[in-house]
């Protein structure tokens, strides 16, 4: 009894924070329709902020909250730099490319928290006179935790009472409810967003000075705290703050019980809440459906290449075939993985393009393609032949199961639920360490005897991946792929002519997810092991990257894309130790001036 | 015998009765208009019959076959073609990619991964646009085509499975005066050639007492009067209706 009462304390104290964090992120969505990956990000900077003001005034009751305050209003004038830079040019933007873009702010501030703060781990002072425990019926919990409770249950009053009470308050809520009409009564749009950014902000950099005392800040602090605001603000359901804070306390309490109860999928278990709670309630437990999506303007119709298009490729693919003998070792493995890109941008083109779907989480059919193989090797003795064979098949049920609850949703909720599903896959991965060696990964996934040679490895690559790309190039322009295409023009036009778009968007999701997993299986063997990371965030972003590069609305996109992308990646790893501000820096001028990607640069048919 | 027959439809929004026992017969051949003034509940009525509302009450027979409450695509599959009020095609595709997906999609051929589309026979796409009048424009996306070309094609598409009835929902919204007399006397004549029935709300009271058979006013969701244009133009429940207290003079 008494441990049920520390543990449910424990998970108001989790929801504490987790509630600061997703409030701001869900005020800001609500008004601003923007899904805010920088969110964790701010989080971050709250901290280590803190840490800094903190260590560097005197000790003392006063100091310390004055630092936790001052860190808070920083980050919430941060939070209005970037609106004013980045965001306030893309609200007009599709979800994705939004998306992309805070993304960019993520990769930029984490060398910039690098460059400042060092990479090692820092660990601030404990918050003055509330160093101790305290006796609950017996057992001891920290006197913090329950300062966090007080903290949290207090900022929710207070912003019940600015949103119900005030001026602001009331403007935040009519723009949630209806932005457009909002405008129209000649509200300053402007000055709203950006107000409604300081406050969500600030809130964000709040929540991370507060955990100063209870943990290590650290380069981690973004991505960690950011899955899980997500999860709290989708089943909340987006821009709703009472849903935030009843996904709070649910998600804060099931961390706390699922530790003692189910210690081995805790991970699992919440993103495992939100999927189910997003295929019961699309629109999360308190949300409401949006209106609808922005989309680009409709593309041209396929054509097949031009006589000298037609040179062009087949001039690339007798160069791709004739240059690897006169290749070193180094650049063939470059090639192999080039190779590997351009199917993985292949298939998760196949979806966001025709398909008109949205995937954040498409690593999760790299992955299994990559671990499929490598379980078969490992556990089975499966030669490689066996092990590529298996992959797409591995990926492709994995893709039949999300797809069947993915492929209803659109926009950001479909992009939330695929990263949902993709984190179950990574979590899956990180916490079965008995058959996925968890963070220690598979390794001694070699290829046989004839595919060692760096050679012969890189030749099985790009027959294998450009074998892939070409066979989706067909789908493309094959039925299937014009009545994925229909489907995303009008829904109303093809169920009216008897299109079933949900078979179509299904097929098409497995499909993609089967070349997805063949690309992780040549990975697999090129590498010679697998590692979680193989489904991990970054490795989605990655492929979304290399599809908006290219152009979501060109066939080729993907191909210039992969390339451009891949070899961007190699340039910058090799001049800059900041690789990562450089390439968000890159990802966030390509939104703002190139929303067509390097393939749409051209001139349109 | 009546090729559509409606008996008793029912549907309320909350406390909002849309439609109250409305029912309804077209024939082989026949166009039928249905009217009434803004909100007496045309749209509701019409998106019952193709199954995208399911009616609270009532039945909905295709040649006898109860379609009540099957989904839009089950009951094209059954020969019912439809054009929107506001134009639906695939802006993506061209005009005659268009018509052979709803082609394809009658043969059952939609989900198929190899052969290219471009592989296809165009000539029975082609045929139906030439019916139109739109085979000029074959290779031109969707996306661009001006207002009233949109509309042809959407009615080559209504027409590409062989309806055996149209459901067409304010055919020439906006359209020009010149144009809309154009489209239905078009779609009067392919009507009667191939025995199709025709049920279509409508505006344009010019394009209504033209080429409807017959007609059929609503009125907040209650059927007010059917007949011949002469039988409805001469009602003064209508009169009243249309015209307010002037109809009573």
């Amino acid at each position: 009894m008494t441990q049920i009462l520390v543990q449910s304390l424990s998970g108001l104290a989790s929801a504490a924070s987790l509630f600061l964090v997703a409030a701001g992120l869900t005020v800001i969505f609500g008004v601003t329709r923007i899904v805010n990956f920088a969110h964790g990000s701010l989080y971050m900077l709250g901290a280590y902020i803190a840490y800094s003001l903190v260590t560097w005034l005197p000790r003392g009751h006063f100091p310390f909250w004055g630092g936790v305050l001052a860190a808070a209003l920083a980050v919430g004038l941060i939070g209005v730099v970037v609106e004013v830079l980045v965001l306030r040019r893309i609200y007009k933007a599709p979800e994705l490319f939004q998306l992309l873009a805070t993304f960019g702010v993520v990769l930029v501030v984490q060398d910039v928290a690098l460059a400042v703060w060092g990479a090692q781990d820092l660990l601030g002072p404990r918050a003055p006179g509330l160093r101790g425990a305290v006796d609950v019926m017996g057992e001891r919990f920290p006197l913090y935790d329950l300062v966090l409770i007080a903290i949290g249950g207090a900022i929710l009053l207070l912003l019940w009472l600015l949103f119900q009470r005030s001026r602001f308050g009331v403007l935040v809520r009519a723009a949630t409810a209806d932005r457009e009409m909002l405008g129209a009564l000649g509200v300053n749009q402007r000055r709203l967003f950006t107000g409604v950014f300081f406050l969500g902000s600030a809130l964000a950099g709040l929540a991370g000075a507060l955990q100063l005392p209870r943990e290590s800040v650290n380069l981690h602090m973004d991505m960690a705290i950011i899955s899980e605001a997500f999860v709290v603000v989708v089943v909340g359901g987006l821009g709703s703050l009472p849903g935030a804070a009843l996904a709070a306390l649910l998600i804060g309490q099931m961390q706390a019980f699922g530790i003692v109860l189910f210690p081995r999928i805790t991970l699992v278990l919440v993103f495992l809440v939100m999927a189910v709670v997003l295929v019961l309630r699309p629109y999360g437990l308190m949300g409401r459906a949006n209106a609808a999506a922005i989309v680009l303007p409709p593309e041209p119709p396929l054509r097949a290449l031009s006589p000298k298009g037609r040179a062009v490729a087949l001039a690339a693919l007798l160069l791709a075939i004739a240059l690897p003998p006169f290749l070193g070792d180094y650049a063939l493995v470059v090639l192999s993985e080039l190779a590997i890109a351009v199917l993985f941008a292949a298939s998760l083109h196949f979806i966001m393009g025709p398909g008109g779907m949205a995937s954040f989480g498409h690593a999760a059919y790299f992955g299994a393609g990559a671990y499929a193989a490598a379980l078969l090797v490992k556990h089975f003795a499966a030669p490689m032949e066996l092990g590529l064979l298996a992959a797409p098949f591995a990926a492709g049920l994995l893709g039949l199961v999300f797809g069947w609850f993915c492929v209803r949703l659109s926009g950001v909720y479909a992009a939330m639920l695929t990263l949902a599903f993709a984190q179950i896959a990574w979590s899956t991965a990180f916490q079965w360490v008995e058959v996925t060696g968890g963070d220690n990964g598979i390794l001694g996934v070699w290829p046989s005897a004839w595919a060692v040679p760096k050679l012969a490895y890189a030749y099985l690559s790009l027959a294998l991946c450009l074998g892939g790309a070409l066979l989706l190039r067909r789908a493309i322009f094959a039925p299937l792929g014009y009545a994925m295409r229909a489907q995303r023009d009008s829904p109303l036009r093809a169920e009216a002519i008897g299109i079933d778009a949900f078979r179509v968007r299904w097929l098409a999701f497995a499909i993609a997810a089967g070349f997805a997993g063949l690309a992780g299986a040549v990975f697999a063997f090129g590498k010679g092991s697998v590692f979680p990371t193989a489904m991990a965030i970054p490795r989605s972003v990655d492929a979304l990257l290399m599809v908006l590069l290219g152009g979501v609305q060109t066939v080729m996109g993907p191909l210039i894309g992969a390339l451009a992308y891949t070899g961007l990646h190699e340039q910058l790893l090799r001049v800059t130790q900041f690789w990562r501000a450089a390439l968000g820096a890159i990802i966030i001028g390509l939104v703002l001036f190139f929303p067509r990607g390097l393939a749409g640069m051209g001139p349109r048919a | 015998m009546s090729l559509l027959r409606v008996e008793g439809l029912h549907k309320s929004f909350g406390g909002v009765k849309a439609v109250q026992g409305v029912s309804l017969a077209v024939a082989a051949g026949e166009l039928l208009a249905l009217i009434g003034p803004n909100g007496a509940g045309k749209s509701t009525c019409f998106n019952m019959l193709n199954g995208q509302i399911r009616p609270d009450a009532g039945r909905v027979t295709l040649a006898g076959q109860d379609i009540t409450g099957l989904a839009p695509r089950a009951i094209w599959r059954l020969g019912v073609g439809r054009t929107f009020q506001i134009t639906a095609t695939f802006a993506s595709l061209s005009v005659l990619e268009n018509v052979q997906m709803a082609l394809l999609s009658h043969q059952r051929r939609l989900m198929r991964l190899w052969a290219p589309l471009s592989a296809e026979d165009p000539t029975p796409a082609l045929a139906l646009l030439e019916r139109l009048g739109m085979a000029e424009q074959a290779a031109r996306p969707c996306g661009v085509l001006a207002y009233g070309d949109l509309k042809r094609v959407e009615l080559a598409i209504a027409l590409a499975n062989n309806p055996r009835l149209l459901l067409m929902d304010e055919p020439t919204a906006g359209m020009a005066p010149a144009e809309r007399v154009a489209l239905m006397a078009l779609t009067a004549r392919i009507a009667r050639e191939s025995g199709i029935a025709v049920l279509f709300t409508e505006h344009d009271m010019d394009v209504v007492f033209t080429h409807a058979d017959r007609l059929l006013v609503l009125d907040r969701g209650r059927m007010l009067a059917e007949g011949s244009p002469e039988d409805v133009r001469a009602n003064p429940a209508v009169r009243e209706v249309y015209l307010g207290h002037e109809g009573r003079h």
